[in-house]
C-alpha cells in the first residue's frame, strides 16, 4: 500500500502562443478549425519548439512543457525545482486541473488539492467565519468538513476574538494567517504547493514549513512542492525533480538534484568597465565561493579584486573598496582595507586584493559590486555596476528558513535563549 | 485499489465539449451554496436598509415607469392597474437580464479565482442563476403582495387562471435563457472582449423588444409583431401576465418556441463554456 503510485504523469505536454494574444487570433483560430475540419493535425502542435528563452523563437508556439513522465508513490514528498520560465508553474497549473495538458495524460488517487495561493476568493465584507466557510468550499471542503475543524483553523489563524468581523478590517497579515489556517486544515490525498511559504512573516514562514513537515512526514500524505528556496526544498522534500526548458532533467534524491541544479544555474557572473583610469584601476574581479559557480547566503566566499597600475609608486599608500548593492539600488554593505587599518603598499603592477567575507549575509537575489580605488586618500578608479551576481539560494541559519522575498535585510549572526 | 479502473481524478486532453460531468457538480453543491451566499449576503452589508432594498428596487422603478410611459407616453396597460402591469413585467425582465449579464461576466471576474483552484466552473454561472432566482422570489411575494390587494379589491380587473401552475416552469425556463446567452458571451468575451462593451446596449435593446412596459396588444406594426414573435422572452411574459392579470397574448405554440429555444440556447452556452473553461487561462 504505501508502495502505490498515487499520482501518474504522462507524456505531458504544453503548447502556448507566443505574443499578444487579442488581435489576429481569430484568423488564427479560423486556421486552426478549418485544418481540424479537414481531419488534420492541429497545425499549432507540429511548428513549436521547446522553450528556450535565450534562443529567438522560430515559430510564433512553443511548449511549455514537453513530454514529461513521472510517478509519485503514496506519502512521497515530491519537489520541483528549475530555473523561472523551466515551466513549473505550467506543470502545476496543468496538474491543479486550472488549464489542461496538449497532450498527455495524468491520473491520481484520492483527492487532489492545490495550495497556489492562500485565501482564494476571500470577500472583504465577509467576516471571518463567513470567509473559512467560502475559502474552504473553493478548495474543496464539505461544510462538514469545515464545520468539524472550524475551531481548530481560528485557533491556528489566531483570530478568535474576530471571529464574527469582516475581514476587510483585519491586517494583511492577519488575513494570510486566515487564509493558510483553512488550507492547513485541507486534508486531500494529494496536495500541490507552490511558494505560498514566501508570503507572510517569518513566524508564519515558520509555521507554515512546520505544518507542510507535519503533513508530509506524520499523516503520510503525497505532497508536490514546488520552490525557489532550496533550503525549503532540502528541509521537506526527499526527491526532487529538475525541469530545463520545458523538459524533465532528471529525477532523484534531493541533495543530487539540488546540486545539479545550482550547477546548471551558473551564476551569471559579469563584469563590466564602463570608464577608463590611466594610473590605476580594476582590471577584473572573481568571487569565489565553496559551491563552485552559486552563491548561498551564509557561506564562507572570497572576492578578488584584480589590478593594473601603469605607474608605480611605493611610497603611496592604497585604498581599494568594494561596496555591495542590492537590484533596488540599495547599499548593503561595503569593504575596505582602511576600516581594518590595513596599509597596502604596491610595488607591482598588476595583483590582486582578496577580500574574505565569512557568513555572507546576502538574503536570496540579485547584486551588483562598485569598486574603487583610492591612492594617499584621492579618488583614482570609481567603477560602478563592474560587477554582478546573483544569490539563489540561503542558508544563514541552517534552519530552512529565509526572509520573506520582499524584506531587504540583511543577515546577522545572533543567538537567542531565555534568561530566567 | 491496483487495477487501471481505480483513478479518482483523470486528466487528460480536452474532447468532447458537450459532456457534463453531474456527479463532480453535485459533489460540489456545497460550493454553489456558499457562492448564493456571498453575493446575497454582500450586496447589502453596511447599508441601513438591508435586503429592503429588494423591494424598494422594484417599486421605485415601477412608479417611474408609470410616470414615464403612462403618465407621459399614455402607453396602454391593457386596462390592467398600472402599478401592478409594470411590476409584472419589471420584475421578470429583471430577473432576466440579472441572470443573463451576472454569467456573461463568469470568466472575466473570476480570473483570480479559476487561475488559483479547481471547480467545475460550470457551479459559477450556476450559482448565479440560483441567486437570480432567490432574488426574484423576494421580489415575486411583493408582487403577489399588491396583486391580493387588486384581487380583493374585486373591480373585476384581473382574471387569473389555472395557468398560474405552470408560472415556475415559465420563470425556469426564462432563466435559463439568461443563463444560456451568459455561457455564450462569457465563452466569447474571454477572447474576444469588444463584446463586453455591447452588453449592456444589447440587454437595454431587448427590453423594449420584449413586452414589459407595453402589452402585445398595442402592437400594430407588422414588423415588430414578427419580432415578437420571434422573441422567446415575449411569448413567457405574455404567459405570466395572462396567467395572473388574466391578459395577455398566449399561445401554446409560442410556449412550445420558447422552450425548445431554451434548450438550444443552453446546449450551445453549455459546448462553449465547456470548451473556453479548458483553457481560458491561457486566453485571459
Amino acid at each position: 500500500m504505501s508502495n502505490e503510485i498515487v499520482l501518474k504523469v504522462e507524456n505531458l505536454s504544453k503548447i502556448y502562443k507566443i505574443g499578444e494574444i487579442g488581435t489576429g487570433t481569430l484568423s488564427h483560430d479560423i486556421n486552426r478549425w478549418w485544418a481540424k475540419f479537414r481531419g488534420h493535425e492541429d497545425p499549432t502542435s507540429k511548428i513549436s519548439q521547446i522553450n528556450q528563452r535565450s534562443q529567438v523563437a522560430k515559430s510564433d508556439y512553443i511548449h511549455a512543457i514537453k513530454d514529461i513522465n513521472f510517478d509519485v508513490k503514496n506519502g512521497q514528498v515530491l519537489g520541483i525545482i528549475g530555473k523561472n520560465g523551466a515551466g513549473k508553474s505550467t506543470l502545476l497549473k496543468i496538474i491543479s486541473r486550472i488549464t489542461s495538458p496538449t497532450t498527455g495524460s495524468i491520473k491520481a488517487k484520492g483527492r487532489l488539492s492545490s495550495l497556489l495561493e492562500v485565501g482564494t476568493g476571500m470577500h472583504p465584507e465577509l467576516t471571518a467565519r463567513e470567509n473559512i466557510y467560502l475559502n474552504g468550499s473553493i478548495m474543496g471542503m464539505k461544510k462538514i468538513e469545515i464545520s468539524s475543524r472550524f475551531d481548530d483553523i481560528i485557533d491556528f489563524a489566531g483570530c478568535k476574538m474576530f471571529v464574527d468581523t469582516p475581514i476587510k478590517r483585519f491586517s494583511s497579515g492577519m488575513n494570510v494567517r486566515l487564509g493558510f489556517a483553512v488550507a492547513a486544515f485541507l486534508e486531500p490525498e494529494i496536495l500541490i504547493v507552490d511558494e505560498v511559504l514566501a508570503v507572510g512573516d517569518v513566524e508564519f514562514q515558520k509555521q507554515a514549513i512546520g505544518k507542510m513537515k507535519d503533513v508530509s512526514k506524520n499523516s503520510g500524505r503525497t505532497v508536490l512542492f514546488v520552490s525557489h528556496n532550496m533550503a525549503s526544498v532540502q528541509h521537506l522534500c526527499d526527491t526532487c525533480m529538475l525541469l530545463k526548458n520545458g523538459q524533465l532533467d532528471s529525477l532523484g534524491s534531493t541533495d543530487l538534484i539540488i546540486d545539479k541544479y545550482l550547477k546548471i544555474n551558473a551564476n551569471q557572473f559579469s563584469f563590466e568597465r564602463k570608464n577608463n583610469f590611466d594610473e590605476i584601476y580594476v582590471s577584473n574581479l572573481e568571487i569565489e565561493s565553496q559551491k563552485g559557480n552559486s552563491i548561498i547566503s551564509g557561506e564562507d566566499i572570497k572576492i578578488f579584486m584584480y589590478y593594473k597600475s601603469n605607474i608605480i609608486d611605493p611610497e603611496a599608500s592604497y585604498e581599494f573598496i568594494i561596496g555591495i548593492w542590492n537590484e533596488n539600488f540599495a547599499e548593503q554593505f561595503m569593504l575596505t582595507n582602511n576600516y581594518l587599518n590595513e596599509l597596502i603598499k604596491l610595488n607591482s603592477p598588476t595583483g590582486c586584493i582578496v577580500f574574505h567575507v565569512k557568513k555572507l549575509p546576502l538574503n536570496i537575489g540579485s547584486y551588483t559590486l562598485n569598486t574603487m580605488i583610492k591612492k594617499n586618500n584621492m579618488r583614482m578608479d570609481f567603477q560602478e555596476n563592474i560587477y554582478s551576481f546573483k544569490i539563489d539560494n540561503n542558508n544563514y541559519y541552517n534552519s530552512g528558513i529565509s526572509y520573506p522575498l520582499n524584506y531587504n535585510g540583511i543577515y546577522v549572526d545572533f543567538s537567542v535563549n531565555l534568561k530566567q | 485499489m491496483s487495477d487501471k479502473n481505480s483513478w479518482s481524478v483523470e486528466i487528460y486532453p480536452v474532447k468532447s465539449h458537450l459532456k457534463i460531468d453531474f456527479k463532480t457538480l453535485w459533489s460540489y453543491k456545497d460550493l454553489l451554496v456558499m457562492f448564493v451566499k456571498r453575493d446575497i449576503v454582500t450586496v447589502y452589508k453596511q447599508t441601513i436598509l438591508g435586503p429592503i432594498w429588494f423591494f424598494i428596487q422594484p417599486i421605485m422603478t415601477s412608479f417611474i415607469f408609470m410616470f414615464v410611459f403612462s403618465d407621459i407616453a399614455k402607453i396602454s396597460t391593457d386596462g390592467i392597474p398600472n402599478l401592478l402591469f409594470y411590476l409584472n413585467g419589471l420584475i421578470i425582465w429583471n430577473f432576466f437580464s440579472e441572470s443573463f449579464i451576472m454569467t456573461s461576466d463568469t470568466f472575466f471576474s473570476n480570473s483570480n479565482i479559476f487561475s488559483k483552484v479547481y471547480f467545475p466552473r460550470l457551479i459559477l454561472p450556476l450559482s448565479k442563476l440560483v441567486s437570480g432566482i432567490l432574488k426574484f422570489s423576494i421580489q415575486f411575494a411583493l408582487f403577489i403582495a399588491v396583486w391580493l390587494y387588486y384581487l380583493f379589491k374585486n373591480d373585476g380587473l384581473l382574471n387569473p387562471n389555472y395557468l398560474i401552475f405552470i408560472t415556475p416552469f415559465l420563470i425556469i425556463l426564462i432563466g435559463l435563457i439568461g443563463l444560456g446567452f451568459g455561457l455564450i458571451v462569457s465563452s466569447i468575451t474571454r477572447k474576444y472582449r469588444d463584446l463586453k462593451f455591447f452588453i449592456n446596449f444589447a440587454v437595454q435593446l431587448t427590453m423594449y423588444l420584449t413586452p414589459v412596459i407595453y402589452p402585445v396588444s398595442q402592437i400594430t406594426s407588422n414588423n415588430l409583431k414578427l419580432l415578437l414573435k420571434f422573441n422567446p422572452l415575449s411569448h413567457l411574459i405574455e404567459a405570466f401576465k395572462f396567467s395572473f392579470l388574466g391578459k395577455g397574448a398566449f399561445t401554446f405554440n409560442g410556449l412550445m418556441y420558447s422552450f425548445l429555444f431554451t434548450l438550444t440556447v443552453l446546449f450551445i452556452g453549455i459546448f462553449y463554456f465547456n470548451k473556453a473553461e479548458k483553457d481560458f487561462i491561457d486566453t485571459i
